[in-house]
């Protein structure tokens, strides 16, 4: 017997306050709605906590026994040998994953009551935003691949949705179109990867492709190697990494909450999620791991470059996500999935923090997101500041916040990966310093020094926004206690033991050294720069104008892409499919059936006369003839003449 | 009178005469312009249908043909009271019973 015997709940509950909030909302009165948005994360959560409680302390009528599965009753797809059912999987992943996904997203849901107060589509941003849930929770939960491929696929559909929430703004509407289409090309990748897994084991339930690649050694390289890297692909949509990334800043359209709950916090960390759920795939093609590994620390270097010279404070956090995505893509490429969910979860954490923090900011401000136009808000914004200041420290890696345990666990795992593990170290810790460069800019700028738009009287936030960021704050600072070597161990049968090399506890202090050193290192840098020598930034842009465009501009990685991807397109949309295709050959041949249609119309129109007289001198014509073609014994006819007709039966 | 009927009028001079009432029929539809006079050149067509089947059936010695005579009278007799009240109608609505002025349901 089993406690969490109604996993189900766990996406339903949400998809409940989906439909009622989308179909209903606008006639409910907003109390209603309020109360129906919260209750469903609210219960969601309950259930995941229950399950957890069981599951740790053993609290409960019954003891909890992971993996759990559950699955749909009714058969889904059952074709032949396929059969493929709706399963759902409670297990050590899912439930940390599912803990982070529920319970971020109702702090987030409830500091959006405060943060959307004044929207006129309030209902339906809800709906959105329970939808989201939905489909996250379905994603996590999944047994097999297409299961998972619903909540992928969903989770894009609401971030759609939400990114284009404001969708009277062109920026927006354009934003939200962005990140759905390249997310399709991710999911390309992903959906190749499920026709390799079914052409070549013959189904997609993740337990039983481990098992069969457990049992058969012979599995290693070739198309295992292909299967990991089509999957790899789609995770590089989804969790905005290179080449993919173009979209997540693009993202930030949406509301600063929607950016913290999907574009921070958990959407974005599906990639990862997805990679350490088929971990023995990877596992099984050393070379799929080393790309995972080699994208995912350019991703991290490449991004925090970016971030450095942003001045929208949203557009900052988004590069930073995308560089600690990168971190996470490291993790697993040197195969420390323990690690990379350690991190995913102190990032949802702090990084969901910093999202509130910042949206507070900008509600305080009235709608500014220019770093430039910031400054002196420490007073103004105490709360919001004190909160931000742990999320800061936090993601630059002092101890004891979250992220400096979970990063540390990833640079560790690198390290000890050989001579290539040393770069991948390298380029982590020059990404730590970047990082904690730019954050500390952004609170620099944000909160010290003298205000730069003295008109502009900031507010604190209300308490239904303070008491989320409180909470994130507190979850920031102990979310890493927890420790490494615990976390690994209670991760361990859903993605393997955490590999250690004997006598290396020493090292592992010295890199810790290491990177708080650096982190210390970026704080001064910032500190120089942006508290004692404002004037400095400037005259360094001054003196080197050709890096600094580039990364003003993202390294024109957009324009790239759209000279070389999106414009060939459309050339060839507009001339070819369009010019040719549509034009020319199918609307021809439409006007060539049309235009016979009509001239055939035009000549037999004269029959139709009105004349009783002459329909009747056709009838009588057809008659006879009918009576000739009958009667008279054509074949014989012809035959005096000589012609021979071929007639039916002679 | 037997005799007559039965050994000297040959079979193709009563369908010959068959032939022509409907043709006749079929031209009096045709050219006459009136609504009346083409209802009665289709009561000569049928008429001379009928005689046909009068024809046959004495020739195999067979009543079907004869009691298909009946039938094509009752039809007519029906059609032309049906026929009758619509010309009625007709000259009502128009005062003209001239067919070429009935051409409503041209295009």
């Amino acid at each position: 017997m089993n406690a969490i015997s109604h996993l189900w709940l766990i996406p339903l509950l949400p998809f409940a306050g989906f439909l009622i909030n989308g179909l209903l909302g606008r006639r409910l009165p907003k109390p209603v709605v309020t109360t129906v948005a919260l209750l469903a994360p609210l219960a969601s959560f309950a259930i995941v906590a229950v399950a957890a409680l069981n599951f740790f302390w053993h609290i409960g009528p019954f003891a909890s026994v992971l993996p759990f599965t559950e699955t749909c009753p009714i058969a889904w797809i059952s074709i032949g040998t396929l059969h493929i059912d709706f399963s759902l999987v409670l297990d050590q992943l899912s439930l940390v994953m599912l803990l982070v996904v529920t319970g971020v997203g109702l702090l987030i849901h409830r500091y959006s009551v405060g943060y959307m107060a004044h929207e006129e589509s309030y209902a339906r941003y809800f709906s959105y935003l329970n939808l989201f849930l939905f489909f996250m929770t379905t994603l996590v939960l999944a047994g097999n691949a297409l299961v998972m491929f619903i909540g992928w696929e969903g989770v894009g559909l609401a971030s759609y949705l939400l990114i284009g929430f404001w969708f009277q703004k062109p920026a927006a509407a354009e934003a939200g179109k962005k990140a759905f289409i390249v997310n399709r090309i991710g999911d390309v990748g992903f959906l190749i990867g499920m026709f390799l897994l079914l052409a070549n084991f013959g189904t997609l339930t993740f337990s039983e492709i481990a098992t069969k690649l457990g049992q058969d050694p012979g599995w290693t390289g070739g198309v295992v190697t292909v299967i990991a890297l089509c999957l790899l692909l789609g995770a590089t949509g989804k969790s905005a990494q290179l080449p993919l990334y173009i979209w997540l800043p693009d993202a930030m359209e949406g509301p600063t909450p929607v950016s913290a709950l999907i574009h921070a916090a958990t959407m974005v960390t599906a990639g990862v999620y997805m990679i350490a759920r088929n971990h023995v795939l990877f596992d099984h093609s050393p070379f799929a791991l080393s790309v995972v590994a080699i994208v995912g620390a350019a991703t991290a270097l490449f991004a925090a470059t970016i971030g450095l010279v942003q001045n929208d404070i949203k557009r900052v956090l988004a590069y930073s996500t995308i560089s600690q995505l990168g971190y996470m893509f490291l993790g697993c490429g040197v195969a420390a999935y323990s690690a990379a969910i350690f991190h995913l979860m102190t990032h949802a954490f702090f990084k969901a923090l910093l999202f509130l923090a910042a949206g507070s900011v900008i509600h305080g401000l009235g709608g500014e997101q220019d770093l430039r136009k910031m400054g002196g808000l420490r007073k103004k914004l105490p709360v919001t500041f004190w909160t931000m200041t742990v999320a800061v420290f936090a993601i630059a890696g002092f101890p004891p916040l979250a992220a400096f345990f979970s990063k540390d666990a990833i640079l560790f795992a690198a390290f000890q990966q050989g001579t290539a593990g040393k770069v991948l170290w390298f380029v982590g810790v020059l990404t730590a310093l970047l990082t904690a460069f730019y954050m500390f800019r952004l609170w620099y700028l944000t909160f010290l020094g003298e205000s730069r738009s003295p008109d502009v009287h900031a507010h604190e936030s209300p308490w239904s926004m303070l008491g989320p960021l409180v909470i994130l704050a507190l979850l920031s600072i102990g979310g890493g206690w927890i420790g490494i070597e615990r976390f690994a161990a209670f991760l361990a049968p859903a993605t393997g033991p955490r590999a250690v090399e004997a006598g290396s506890a020493n090292l592992e202090y010295i890199l810790s050294g290491v990177a708080v050193a650096v982190a210390l290192i970026g704080w001064y840098i910032a500190h120089v720069l942006y508290k004692q020598k404002t004037e400095r930034p400037a005259q360094l842009a001054a003196a080197m104008p050709g890096p600094y465009k580039l990364l003003v501009n993202k390294y024109y990685v957009d324009e790239f892409y759209g000279a070389m991807i999106v414009k060939p397109l459309m050339l060839t949309s507009t001339y070819v499919l369009g010019w040719v295709v549509d034009k020319a050959i199918l609307g021809g041949s439409a006007w060539l059936l049309g235009g016979v249609a009509t001239f055939a119309g035009a000549l037999l129109q004269r029959w139709q006369s009105g004349n009783i007289r002459s329909y009747a001198a056709w009838l009588a014509a057809g008659a006879a003839a009918v009576l000739l073609f009958v009667l008279v014994p054509w074949a014989t006819v012809f035959g005096t003449f000589g012609i021979h007709l071929t007639l039916a039966g002679h | 009178m037997s005799a007559l009927f039965s050994q000297e009028v040959p079979l193709v001079l009563y369908l010959l005469l068959s032939a022509a009432l409907f043709a006749l029929g079929i031209l009096g539809f045709l050219i006459k312009r009136n609504l009346i006079t083409v209802f009665m050149s289709i009561e000569l067509m049928l008429n001379a249908v009928n005689l046909s089947f009068v024809t046959f059936a004495h020739q195999w010695h067979q009543v079907r043909g004869q009691i298909f005579v009946f039938f094509v009278m009752m039809v007519a007799a029906a059609e032309a009271a049906v026929g009758l009240a619509i010309i009625i109608a007709v000259f009502r609505a128009r005062a003209t019973l001239a067919v070429d002025r009935i051409d409503l349901m041209k295009l």
